[in-house]
Protein backbone atom coordinates (compact mmCIF):
# COMPACT_ATOMS: atom_id res chain seq x y z
CA UNK A 1 0.00 0.00 0.00
CA UNK A 2 1.05 3.47 -1.09
CA UNK A 3 1.24 6.29 1.72
CA UNK A 4 0.34 9.21 -0.18
CA UNK A 5 0.51 13.28 0.56
CA UNK A 6 -0.69 15.49 -1.22
CA UNK A 7 0.17 19.18 -0.64
CA UNK A 8 -2.83 21.40 -0.63
CA UNK A 9 -2.79 24.75 -3.18
CA UNK A 10 -5.28 27.61 -0.93
CA UNK A 11 -5.62 31.09 -1.86
CA UNK A 12 -5.42 31.57 2.35
CA UNK A 13 -9.96 31.29 1.76
CA UNK A 14 -10.40 28.58 -0.26
CA UNK A 15 -8.80 25.39 -1.29
CA UNK A 16 -8.02 25.52 -5.01
CA UNK A 17 -9.50 23.07 -7.48
CA UNK A 18 -6.02 21.52 -8.79
CA UNK A 19 -6.00 20.21 -5.46
CA UNK A 20 -9.25 18.05 -5.89
CA UNK A 21 -7.34 17.19 -9.23
CA UNK A 22 -4.32 16.02 -7.86
CA UNK A 23 -6.42 13.88 -5.54
CA UNK A 24 -7.89 12.19 -8.18
CA UNK A 25 -5.24 11.34 -9.13
CA UNK A 26 -3.97 9.99 -5.99
CA UNK A 27 -6.70 7.85 -5.57
CA UNK A 28 -5.86 6.20 -9.36
CA UNK A 29 -1.72 5.55 -7.14
CA UNK A 30 -3.98 4.11 -4.45
CA UNK A 31 -7.27 3.43 -3.80
CA UNK A 32 -7.93 4.14 -0.01
CA UNK A 33 -6.58 7.87 -0.82
CA UNK A 34 -4.16 10.35 0.68
CA UNK A 35 -3.26 12.53 3.48
CA UNK A 36 -3.34 16.34 2.49
CA UNK A 37 -1.16 18.55 4.09
CA UNK A 38 -2.96 22.17 4.71
CA UNK A 39 0.23 25.15 5.47
CA UNK A 40 -2.91 28.33 6.61
CA UNK A 41 -3.30 30.50 9.58
CA UNK A 42 -4.70 28.70 12.31
CA UNK A 43 -7.85 29.79 11.60
CA UNK A 44 -8.37 29.38 7.97
CA UNK A 45 -11.50 27.66 6.54
CA UNK A 46 -9.17 25.92 3.93
CA UNK A 47 -8.52 22.61 6.02
CA UNK A 48 -12.29 22.02 6.51
CA UNK A 49 -12.44 22.03 2.67
CA UNK A 50 -9.92 19.83 2.28
CA UNK A 51 -11.36 17.40 4.57
CA UNK A 52 -14.73 17.33 2.17
CA UNK A 53 -13.21 16.04 -0.44
CA UNK A 54 -13.55 12.57 -1.75
CA UNK A 55 -10.13 10.44 -1.30
CA UNK A 56 -8.82 12.25 1.59
CA UNK A 57 -7.94 10.07 4.71
CA UNK A 58 -6.74 12.82 7.29
CA UNK A 59 -6.29 17.08 6.83
CA UNK A 60 -2.67 17.54 8.63
CA UNK A 61 -2.67 21.30 9.23
CA UNK A 62 0.37 23.01 9.86
CA UNK A 63 -0.27 26.49 10.97
CA UNK A 64 1.77 29.64 10.17
CA UNK A 65 1.77 33.01 9.00
CA UNK A 66 -1.03 33.65 6.16
CA UNK A 67 1.24 35.42 3.71
CA UNK A 68 2.16 34.13 0.26
CA UNK A 69 3.29 30.42 -0.80
CA UNK A 70 7.02 30.29 -0.54
CA UNK A 71 8.84 27.56 -1.34
CA UNK A 72 11.75 27.82 0.87
CA UNK A 73 9.45 28.29 3.65
CA UNK A 74 7.15 25.32 2.60
CA UNK A 75 9.81 22.72 1.55
CA UNK A 76 11.40 21.70 4.58
CA UNK A 77 8.10 21.34 6.67
CA UNK A 78 7.36 18.72 3.76
CA UNK A 79 10.46 17.27 4.10
CA UNK A 80 10.53 17.14 7.96
CA UNK A 81 6.52 15.23 7.01
CA UNK A 82 8.39 13.05 4.36
CA UNK A 83 9.52 9.75 6.23
CA UNK A 84 6.03 8.99 6.76
CA UNK A 85 5.05 8.68 2.64
CA UNK A 86 6.27 7.03 0.10
CA UNK A 87 4.79 9.34 -2.31
CA UNK A 88 3.97 13.35 -2.41
CA UNK A 89 1.88 15.42 -5.25
CA UNK A 90 1.43 18.73 -5.68
CA UNK A 91 -0.55 19.97 -8.44
CA UNK A 92 1.52 20.82 -11.57
CA UNK A 93 0.63 25.15 -11.55
CA UNK A 94 3.25 27.60 -10.26
CA UNK A 95 2.51 26.89 -6.86
CA UNK A 96 3.29 23.01 -7.03
CA UNK A 97 6.32 24.00 -10.01
CA UNK A 98 7.96 26.14 -7.81
CA UNK A 99 8.04 24.04 -4.43
CA UNK A 100 8.16 20.62 -5.42
CA UNK A 101 11.56 20.14 -6.99
CA UNK A 102 13.09 21.98 -3.30
CA UNK A 103 11.52 18.88 -1.74
CA UNK A 104 12.44 16.68 -4.07
CA UNK A 105 16.19 17.66 -3.75
CA UNK A 106 16.38 17.66 -0.25
CA UNK A 107 15.25 14.34 -0.07
CA UNK A 108 17.48 13.28 -2.97
CA UNK A 109 15.10 12.05 -5.11
CA UNK A 110 14.19 12.25 -8.79
CA UNK A 111 10.71 14.39 -9.62
CA UNK A 112 7.94 13.66 -12.63
CA UNK A 113 6.89 16.30 -13.40
CA UNK A 114 3.41 16.99 -14.90
CA UNK A 115 1.63 13.16 -14.82
CA UNK A 116 -0.79 12.79 -17.01
CA UNK A 117 -2.06 9.25 -16.53
CA UNK A 118 -1.33 6.86 -14.11
CA UNK A 119 -0.41 3.63 -15.64
CA UNK A 120 1.07 1.74 -12.34
CA UNK A 121 1.55 2.69 -8.67
CA UNK A 122 4.88 3.85 -9.55
CA UNK A 123 4.75 4.50 -13.63
CA UNK A 124 3.83 7.42 -15.33
CA UNK A 125 2.90 9.16 -18.76
CA UNK A 126 4.04 12.76 -18.67
CA UNK A 127 4.63 15.09 -22.27
CA UNK A 128 7.55 16.23 -23.49
CA UNK A 129 8.63 18.36 -26.18
CA UNK A 130 5.30 20.69 -25.61
CA UNK A 131 3.24 17.56 -25.82
CA UNK A 132 4.56 16.28 -29.16
CA UNK A 133 5.43 13.25 -27.20
CA UNK A 134 4.50 11.36 -24.49
CA UNK A 135 7.16 9.51 -22.64
CA UNK A 136 6.09 6.75 -19.99
CA UNK A 137 8.77 7.11 -16.78
CA UNK A 138 8.76 4.22 -14.11
CA UNK A 139 9.88 5.51 -10.63
CA UNK A 140 12.52 2.59 -9.37
CA UNK A 141 11.67 0.41 -5.92
CA UNK A 142 12.97 1.93 -2.92
CA UNK A 143 12.73 5.32 -3.89
CA UNK A 144 9.62 7.48 -3.13
CA UNK A 145 7.57 9.19 -5.74
CA UNK A 146 7.53 12.86 -5.75
CA UNK A 147 5.00 14.32 -8.77
CA UNK A 148 3.30 17.41 -9.76
CA UNK A 149 -0.40 16.54 -11.52
CA UNK A 150 -1.48 17.80 -14.33
CA UNK A 151 -4.99 19.51 -13.91
CA UNK A 152 -6.06 18.94 -17.17
CA UNK A 153 -5.27 15.14 -17.12
CA UNK A 154 -7.32 14.46 -13.83
CA UNK A 155 -11.40 15.30 -12.87
CA UNK A 156 -11.81 16.96 -9.37
CA UNK A 157 -12.79 14.29 -6.65
CA UNK A 158 -16.50 14.85 -5.30
CA UNK A 159 -16.83 15.76 -2.03
CA UNK A 160 -16.46 12.79 0.75
CA UNK A 161 -17.32 11.58 4.17
CA UNK A 162 -15.41 14.15 5.80
CA UNK A 163 -11.95 13.74 6.87
CA UNK A 164 -10.19 14.28 10.41
CA UNK A 165 -8.51 17.28 10.84
CA UNK A 166 -5.12 16.91 12.58
CA UNK A 167 -3.30 20.24 13.73
CA UNK A 168 0.62 19.50 13.69
CA UNK A 169 3.61 21.49 14.04
CA UNK A 170 6.77 19.96 12.05
CA UNK A 171 10.27 20.42 13.43
CA UNK A 172 12.05 22.56 10.64
CA UNK A 173 14.63 25.40 10.37
CA UNK A 174 12.72 28.22 8.30
CA UNK A 175 15.01 30.23 6.44
CA UNK A 176 14.57 34.60 6.74
CA UNK A 177 16.39 34.50 3.18
CA UNK A 178 12.99 34.77 1.51
CA UNK A 179 10.27 37.42 1.69
CA UNK A 180 7.13 37.76 0.24
CA UNK A 181 5.84 41.00 -0.40
CA UNK A 182 2.39 41.36 -2.39
CA UNK A 183 0.72 39.53 -4.56
CA UNK A 184 -1.04 41.76 -7.72
CA UNK A 185 -4.22 40.02 -8.76
CA UNK A 186 -6.53 41.00 -11.38
CA UNK A 187 -9.76 40.95 -9.65
CA UNK A 188 -12.78 39.36 -12.17
CA UNK A 189 -16.33 38.46 -11.16
CA UNK A 190 -15.80 35.76 -14.47
CA UNK A 191 -15.26 31.94 -13.69
CA UNK A 192 -11.97 31.14 -13.20
CA UNK A 193 -9.97 29.96 -15.80
CA UNK A 194 -8.89 26.70 -14.69
CA UNK A 195 -11.99 25.37 -13.76
CA UNK A 196 -14.48 26.71 -15.94
CA UNK A 197 -16.83 24.92 -18.49
CA UNK A 198 -16.61 27.58 -21.36
CA UNK A 199 -13.45 29.34 -21.74
CA UNK A 200 -13.83 32.16 -24.10
CA UNK A 201 -9.85 33.58 -25.27
CA UNK A 202 -8.57 36.10 -27.52
CA UNK A 203 -5.46 36.19 -29.71
CA UNK A 204 -3.62 39.07 -32.08
CA UNK A 205 -6.52 39.11 -33.35
CA UNK A 206 -8.41 41.53 -31.39
CA UNK A 207 -6.11 44.29 -32.09
CA UNK A 208 -6.40 45.90 -28.31
CA UNK A 209 -7.30 45.93 -24.99
CA UNK A 210 -10.33 48.06 -25.94
CA UNK A 211 -11.61 45.30 -28.23
CA UNK A 212 -11.12 42.34 -25.53
CA UNK A 213 -14.40 44.61 -23.74
CA UNK A 214 -16.67 42.58 -27.05
CA UNK A 215 -15.29 39.29 -25.74
CA UNK A 216 -15.95 40.08 -22.39
CA UNK A 217 -19.05 40.83 -23.26
CA UNK A 218 -19.72 37.48 -25.17
CA UNK A 219 -18.21 35.37 -22.07
CA UNK A 220 -20.50 37.23 -19.40
CA UNK A 221 -23.39 35.91 -21.55
CA UNK A 222 -22.45 32.35 -21.68
CA UNK A 223 -21.00 32.21 -18.07
CA UNK A 224 -17.32 31.53 -19.56
CA UNK A 225 -14.10 32.32 -18.58
CA UNK A 226 -11.78 34.28 -20.45
CA UNK A 227 -8.32 33.68 -21.35
CA UNK A 228 -5.69 35.13 -24.51
CA UNK A 229 -2.64 33.75 -26.09
CA UNK A 230 0.64 35.58 -25.39
CA UNK A 231 0.30 37.39 -28.37
CA UNK A 232 -2.50 38.89 -26.79
CA UNK A 233 -0.75 39.14 -23.80
CA UNK A 234 2.83 40.36 -25.29
CA UNK A 235 0.64 43.42 -26.85
CA UNK A 236 -0.50 44.24 -23.73
CA UNK A 237 -4.20 43.72 -23.96
CA UNK A 238 -4.94 41.67 -20.87
CA UNK A 239 -2.53 40.39 -18.44
CA UNK A 240 -0.52 38.07 -17.71
CA UNK A 241 -3.29 35.80 -15.76
CA UNK A 242 -4.75 35.44 -18.57
CA UNK A 243 -2.28 33.54 -20.73
CA UNK A 244 -3.37 30.15 -21.74
CA UNK A 245 -0.65 27.61 -23.53
CA UNK A 246 2.55 26.05 -22.72
CA UNK A 247 3.90 28.71 -20.20
CA UNK A 248 0.79 30.27 -19.29
CA UNK A 249 -2.65 27.93 -18.33
CA UNK A 250 -3.12 24.29 -19.23
CA UNK A 251 -6.70 24.05 -19.17
CA UNK A 252 -9.20 20.99 -20.08
CA UNK A 253 -12.97 23.16 -20.32
CA UNK A 254 -15.94 21.51 -21.86
CA UNK A 255 -16.13 24.19 -24.48
CA UNK A 256 -13.02 26.31 -25.90
CA UNK A 257 -13.83 29.42 -28.27
CA UNK A 258 -10.78 30.89 -29.69
CA UNK A 259 -11.23 34.11 -31.81
CA UNK A 260 -8.74 35.77 -33.58
CA UNK A 261 -5.96 32.85 -32.39
CA UNK A 262 -3.73 31.54 -34.86
CA UNK A 263 -2.57 28.28 -32.81
CA UNK A 264 1.25 28.50 -32.12
CA UNK A 265 2.05 24.61 -30.57
CA UNK A 266 2.60 26.68 -27.48
CA UNK A 267 -0.47 27.86 -27.21
CA UNK A 268 -2.50 24.58 -28.72
CA UNK A 269 -0.31 22.48 -25.76
CA UNK A 270 -2.61 24.46 -23.31
CA UNK A 271 -6.07 23.20 -24.94
CA UNK A 272 -5.87 20.18 -26.50
CA UNK A 273 -7.66 18.61 -23.74
CA UNK A 274 -10.74 20.61 -23.73
CA UNK A 275 -13.61 19.10 -24.86
CA UNK A 276 -14.83 20.97 -28.16
CA UNK A 277 -12.41 23.74 -29.71
CA UNK A 278 -14.01 26.37 -31.82
CA UNK A 279 -12.19 27.91 -34.03
CA UNK A 280 -12.95 31.54 -35.30
CA UNK A 281 -10.18 32.93 -37.38
CA UNK A 282 -10.25 34.99 -40.73
CA UNK A 283 -7.45 32.99 -41.90
CA UNK A 284 -8.01 29.77 -43.34
CA UNK A 285 -4.43 28.97 -43.42
CA UNK A 286 -3.96 29.02 -39.17
CA UNK A 287 -3.06 26.22 -37.60
CA UNK A 288 -5.59 26.08 -34.95
CA UNK A 289 -8.10 25.25 -37.78
CA UNK A 290 -5.71 21.72 -37.66
CA UNK A 291 -6.89 20.92 -33.99
CA UNK A 292 -10.47 22.49 -33.83
CA UNK A 293 -13.66 20.75 -33.74
CA UNK A 294 -15.66 23.68 -35.59
CA UNK A 295 -14.26 26.21 -37.51
CA UNK A 296 -15.73 29.58 -38.89
CA UNK A 297 -13.52 31.01 -41.34
CA UNK A 298 -14.67 35.06 -41.00
CA UNK A 299 -14.50 38.31 -39.01
CA UNK A 300 -14.27 37.88 -35.42
CA UNK A 301 -15.98 41.02 -34.65
CA UNK A 302 -18.84 39.99 -36.60
CA UNK A 303 -18.78 36.89 -35.05
CA UNK A 304 -18.90 38.05 -31.61
CA UNK A 305 -21.98 40.19 -32.95
CA UNK A 306 -23.64 38.17 -34.06
CA UNK A 307 -23.48 35.37 -31.33
CA UNK A 308 -24.12 38.17 -28.72
CA UNK A 309 -27.95 38.78 -30.40
CA UNK A 310 -28.09 35.07 -31.16
CA UNK A 311 -27.77 34.61 -27.26
CA UNK A 312 -29.51 37.70 -26.63
CA UNK B 1 28.24 41.91 -7.90
CA UNK B 2 31.48 40.51 -8.68
CA UNK B 3 29.76 36.97 -10.87
CA UNK B 4 26.73 35.69 -12.61
CA UNK B 5 26.58 32.26 -13.35
CA UNK B 6 23.82 31.75 -16.30
CA UNK B 7 23.35 27.83 -17.25
CA UNK B 8 22.45 26.86 -20.41
CA UNK B 9 21.43 23.63 -22.14
CA UNK B 10 21.55 23.05 -25.69
CA UNK B 11 17.89 22.03 -26.83
CA UNK B 12 16.21 20.98 -30.39
CA UNK B 13 15.40 24.23 -31.93
CA UNK B 14 11.84 25.70 -30.76
CA UNK B 15 11.02 26.21 -34.23
CA UNK B 16 11.72 22.26 -34.73
CA UNK B 17 8.25 19.64 -34.83
CA UNK B 18 9.83 16.97 -33.24
CA UNK B 19 9.09 13.34 -33.60
CA UNK B 20 8.80 9.83 -31.82
CA UNK B 21 11.00 7.31 -33.34
CA UNK B 22 8.79 4.29 -34.76
CA UNK B 23 10.39 2.23 -31.89
CA UNK B 24 9.16 4.39 -29.49
CA UNK B 25 12.92 4.19 -28.00
CA UNK B 26 13.62 8.33 -28.16
CA UNK B 27 12.48 11.22 -30.36
CA UNK B 28 14.52 11.83 -33.46
CA UNK B 29 16.55 14.99 -32.95
CA UNK B 30 19.59 13.09 -35.40
CA UNK B 31 20.18 16.33 -37.45
CA UNK B 32 18.01 19.19 -36.07
CA UNK B 33 18.80 22.36 -35.50
CA UNK B 34 19.59 23.14 -32.02
CA UNK B 35 19.93 26.11 -30.10
CA UNK B 36 20.03 27.65 -26.85
CA UNK B 37 16.75 26.60 -24.92
CA UNK B 38 14.95 29.57 -25.25
CA UNK B 39 14.34 30.16 -21.44
CA UNK B 40 18.18 30.43 -20.96
CA UNK B 41 18.61 32.86 -23.51
CA UNK B 42 16.65 35.35 -21.76
CA UNK B 43 18.49 34.14 -18.22
CA UNK B 44 21.62 35.42 -20.50
CA UNK B 45 20.19 38.58 -21.95
CA UNK B 46 19.34 39.57 -18.41
CA UNK B 47 22.70 39.06 -16.96
CA UNK B 48 24.19 41.07 -19.63
CA UNK B 49 21.84 43.75 -18.91
CA UNK B 50 22.72 43.88 -15.06
CA UNK B 51 25.92 44.07 -16.03
CA UNK B 52 25.50 46.90 -18.70
CA UNK B 53 23.97 49.11 -16.02
CA UNK B 54 27.11 48.31 -13.67
CA UNK B 55 25.85 45.23 -11.53
CA UNK B 56 27.85 42.88 -12.14
CA UNK B 57 31.32 42.49 -12.84
CA UNK B 58 31.67 38.92 -15.15
CA UNK B 59 29.27 36.74 -16.61
CA UNK B 60 30.18 33.19 -16.97
CA UNK B 61 28.29 30.80 -18.95
CA UNK B 62 27.97 27.09 -17.94
CA UNK B 63 26.48 24.26 -19.83
CA UNK B 64 26.80 20.10 -19.76
CA UNK B 65 26.35 18.14 -22.38
CA UNK B 66 28.23 17.00 -25.23
CA UNK B 67 31.00 18.77 -27.29
CA UNK B 68 28.57 20.41 -29.79
CA UNK B 69 27.82 22.28 -26.57
CA UNK B 70 30.30 24.66 -27.79
CA UNK B 71 28.19 25.98 -30.33
CA UNK B 72 25.72 27.39 -28.26
CA UNK B 73 28.30 28.08 -25.66
CA UNK B 74 30.11 30.30 -28.66
CA UNK B 75 26.87 31.87 -29.03
CA UNK B 76 26.76 32.86 -25.51
CA UNK B 77 30.14 34.34 -25.06
CA UNK B 78 28.89 36.24 -28.79
CA UNK B 79 25.77 37.70 -27.04
CA UNK B 80 28.56 38.90 -24.03
CA UNK B 81 29.23 36.41 -21.74
CA UNK B 82 32.79 36.77 -20.40
CA UNK B 83 34.13 33.64 -20.10
CA UNK B 84 32.43 29.85 -20.58
CA UNK B 85 32.60 26.56 -18.88
CA UNK B 86 31.64 22.83 -20.18
CA UNK B 87 31.03 20.35 -18.75
CA UNK B 88 31.41 17.09 -20.80
CA UNK B 89 28.91 14.22 -20.59
CA UNK B 90 27.05 12.21 -23.34
CA UNK B 91 24.94 10.94 -20.77
CA UNK B 92 21.69 12.62 -20.37
CA UNK B 93 21.59 14.17 -16.87
CA UNK B 94 18.10 14.24 -14.89
CA UNK B 95 17.34 17.85 -13.41
CA UNK B 96 18.89 16.28 -10.09
CA UNK B 97 22.21 15.46 -11.61
CA UNK B 98 22.02 18.43 -13.66
CA UNK B 99 21.71 20.70 -10.06
CA UNK B 100 24.54 18.64 -8.54
CA UNK B 101 27.01 18.92 -11.04
CA UNK B 102 25.87 22.86 -11.60
CA UNK B 103 26.51 23.02 -7.35
CA UNK B 104 29.75 21.87 -8.07
CA UNK B 105 30.68 24.88 -10.27
CA UNK B 106 29.17 27.13 -7.90
CA UNK B 107 31.18 26.22 -5.10
CA UNK B 108 34.36 27.21 -7.28
CA UNK B 109 32.89 30.14 -8.64
CA UNK B 110 31.15 31.89 -5.65
CA UNK B 111 28.63 33.33 -7.54
CA UNK B 112 26.14 36.26 -6.04
CA UNK B 113 23.58 34.77 -8.67
CA UNK B 114 22.45 32.10 -10.71
CA UNK B 115 20.15 32.61 -13.46
CA UNK B 116 18.84 29.56 -15.61
CA UNK B 117 15.48 29.62 -17.38
CA UNK B 118 12.14 28.42 -15.76
CA UNK B 119 12.16 25.34 -17.65
CA UNK B 120 14.07 23.81 -21.33
CA UNK B 121 11.92 22.90 -23.87
CA UNK B 122 13.15 19.54 -24.79
CA UNK B 123 12.24 18.01 -21.37
CA UNK B 124 9.85 20.20 -19.63
CA UNK B 125 10.43 19.25 -16.58
CA UNK B 126 11.27 22.83 -14.66
CA UNK B 127 12.95 21.60 -11.58
CA UNK B 128 16.64 22.29 -12.11
CA UNK B 129 16.80 26.21 -10.54
CA UNK B 130 14.58 25.00 -7.54
CA UNK B 131 16.78 21.68 -7.03
CA UNK B 132 20.09 23.70 -7.56
CA UNK B 133 18.58 26.40 -5.43
CA UNK B 134 17.48 24.05 -2.30
CA UNK B 135 20.56 21.69 -2.79
CA UNK B 136 22.79 25.43 -2.37
CA UNK B 137 20.78 26.24 0.69
CA UNK B 138 19.95 29.49 -1.05
CA UNK B 139 16.67 31.51 -2.08
CA UNK B 140 14.58 30.73 -5.53
CA UNK B 141 13.17 32.72 -7.35
CA UNK B 142 11.03 31.48 -10.25
CA UNK B 143 9.39 32.57 -13.42
CA UNK B 144 11.02 35.53 -12.94
CA UNK B 145 9.14 38.45 -15.06
CA UNK B 146 10.84 41.58 -13.45
CA UNK B 147 14.36 41.51 -11.76
CA UNK B 148 15.67 44.75 -9.68
CA UNK B 149 19.01 44.33 -8.04
CA UNK B 150 19.63 46.21 -4.83
CA UNK B 151 22.65 45.72 -2.54
CA UNK B 152 22.31 42.66 -0.44
CA UNK B 153 18.70 41.65 -1.93
CA UNK B 154 16.97 40.95 -5.06
CA UNK B 155 12.93 41.93 -5.77
CA UNK B 156 11.78 39.78 -8.37
CA UNK B 157 7.96 39.48 -9.77
CA UNK B 158 6.93 36.45 -10.42
CA UNK B 159 4.33 35.63 -13.21
CA UNK B 160 2.26 32.98 -11.15
CA UNK B 161 -1.36 31.35 -11.57
CA UNK B 162 -3.15 34.46 -9.80
CA UNK B 163 -1.38 37.16 -11.28
CA UNK B 164 2.07 38.71 -10.22
CA UNK B 165 3.93 37.75 -7.35
CA UNK B 166 6.87 40.36 -6.01
CA UNK B 167 9.12 38.76 -3.64
CA UNK B 168 12.44 39.75 -2.11
CA UNK B 169 15.00 37.01 -1.69
CA UNK B 170 18.63 38.04 -0.43
CA UNK B 171 22.07 37.15 -2.22
CA UNK B 172 22.97 34.69 -3.66
CA UNK B 173 20.02 33.25 -4.98
CA UNK B 174 18.90 31.80 -8.06
CA UNK B 175 16.37 33.07 -10.39
CA UNK B 176 14.28 31.21 -13.26
CA UNK B 177 13.56 33.44 -16.08
CA UNK B 178 10.09 33.51 -18.14
CA UNK B 179 9.05 34.77 -21.75
CA UNK B 180 8.25 38.30 -20.68
CA UNK B 181 11.38 38.95 -18.72
CA UNK B 182 13.02 40.76 -21.61
CA UNK B 183 13.88 40.11 -25.78
CA UNK B 184 17.37 38.59 -26.12
CA UNK B 185 19.79 40.48 -28.23
CA UNK B 186 20.38 39.35 -31.55
CA UNK B 187 24.06 38.43 -32.27
CA UNK B 188 26.26 40.95 -34.23
CA UNK B 189 29.57 39.69 -36.42
CA UNK B 190 32.11 41.23 -35.18
CA UNK B 191 30.37 40.21 -31.80
CA UNK B 192 30.87 36.49 -33.01
CA UNK B 193 34.58 37.61 -33.87
CA UNK B 194 35.57 38.55 -31.07
CA UNK B 195 34.11 35.46 -29.00
CA UNK B 196 36.40 33.34 -31.26
CA UNK B 197 38.74 34.92 -28.93
CA UNK B 198 37.55 34.46 -25.42
CA UNK B 199 37.99 30.94 -23.06
CA UNK B 200 36.04 27.83 -22.92
CA UNK B 201 36.80 25.83 -20.54
CA UNK B 202 36.49 22.26 -20.71
CA UNK B 203 35.74 20.01 -17.75
CA UNK B 204 34.45 16.17 -17.34
CA UNK B 205 31.45 15.29 -15.15
CA UNK B 206 33.47 12.54 -13.90
CA UNK B 207 35.74 15.44 -13.04
CA UNK B 208 33.28 17.14 -10.73
CA UNK B 209 32.66 14.07 -7.90
CA UNK B 210 28.78 15.10 -8.06
CA UNK B 211 26.27 12.16 -8.15
CA UNK B 212 24.48 11.67 -11.32
CA UNK B 213 23.43 8.41 -11.44
CA UNK B 214 20.36 8.72 -13.29
CA UNK B 215 16.94 7.60 -11.18
CA UNK B 216 13.92 7.74 -13.21
CA UNK B 217 13.45 4.64 -15.64
CA UNK B 218 11.95 5.65 -19.02
CA UNK B 219 9.81 2.94 -20.68
CA UNK B 220 8.55 4.21 -23.65
CA UNK B 221 8.16 7.04 -26.20
CA UNK B 222 4.62 7.83 -27.86
CA UNK B 223 3.04 10.21 -30.61
CA UNK B 224 -0.02 12.18 -28.57
CA UNK B 225 -3.20 10.81 -29.64
CA UNK B 226 -4.52 13.22 -32.21
CA UNK B 227 -7.73 14.96 -31.86
CA UNK B 228 -10.45 13.80 -34.29
CA UNK B 229 -11.10 15.64 -37.58
CA UNK B 230 -12.96 18.66 -37.20
CA UNK B 231 -15.76 20.38 -39.19
CA UNK B 232 -16.04 23.87 -40.91
CA UNK B 233 -19.54 25.78 -40.48
CA UNK B 234 -20.61 28.51 -43.26
CA UNK B 235 -21.99 31.11 -40.35
CA UNK B 236 -22.54 31.61 -36.99
CA UNK B 237 -25.80 30.10 -36.48
CA UNK B 238 -24.43 26.79 -37.80
CA UNK B 239 -21.87 27.38 -35.35
CA UNK B 240 -24.07 27.75 -32.57
CA UNK B 241 -26.17 24.97 -33.92
CA UNK B 242 -23.20 22.21 -33.85
CA UNK B 243 -22.43 24.14 -30.48
CA UNK B 244 -25.89 22.86 -29.03
CA UNK B 245 -25.71 19.84 -30.73
CA UNK B 246 -22.97 18.84 -28.52
CA UNK B 247 -24.19 20.16 -25.68
CA UNK B 248 -23.81 23.90 -24.99
CA UNK B 249 -26.58 25.32 -23.20
CA UNK B 250 -25.92 28.95 -22.90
Amino acid sequence: MSRILVIAEHDGQHIQQSTARCLNCAQQIEAAGADVVVFAAGDSPVAAEAANLAGVKRVLLVAQAATGSLAAVLAPQIVALAGNYDCILAPSTTFGRDLLPRVAALLGAAQVSDIMAVVGPRSFKRPIYAGNAIVTVEVPDGQPVIGTVRSASFKPVESGAGAAIETISVNAEIPAHTRFIELQTGSSDRPDLQSAKIVISGGRGLGSADNFNQLYALADRMGAAVGASRAAVDAGFVPNEMQVGQTGKIIAPDFYLAFGISGAIQHLTGIKDAGTIVAINKDSEAPIFEVADIGLVGDLFAAIEEMNKQLG
Amino acid sequence: MHKIIVCLKRVVDYNVRIRVKPDGSGVITEGLKMSINPFDEIALEEALRIREKGGAAEIIAVSIGPDDCQQQLRTALAMGADRAILVQTSTELEPLGAARSLLKIIEREQPELVLLGKQAIDDDCSQTGQMLAALWGRPQATFASKVEISDQAVRVTREVDAGLELIEVDLPAVITTDLRLNEPRYVKLPDIMKAKKKPIETLTLDSLGADTAVRLRTLKHEAPTPRGKGILVEDVPALMAALRERGLSA
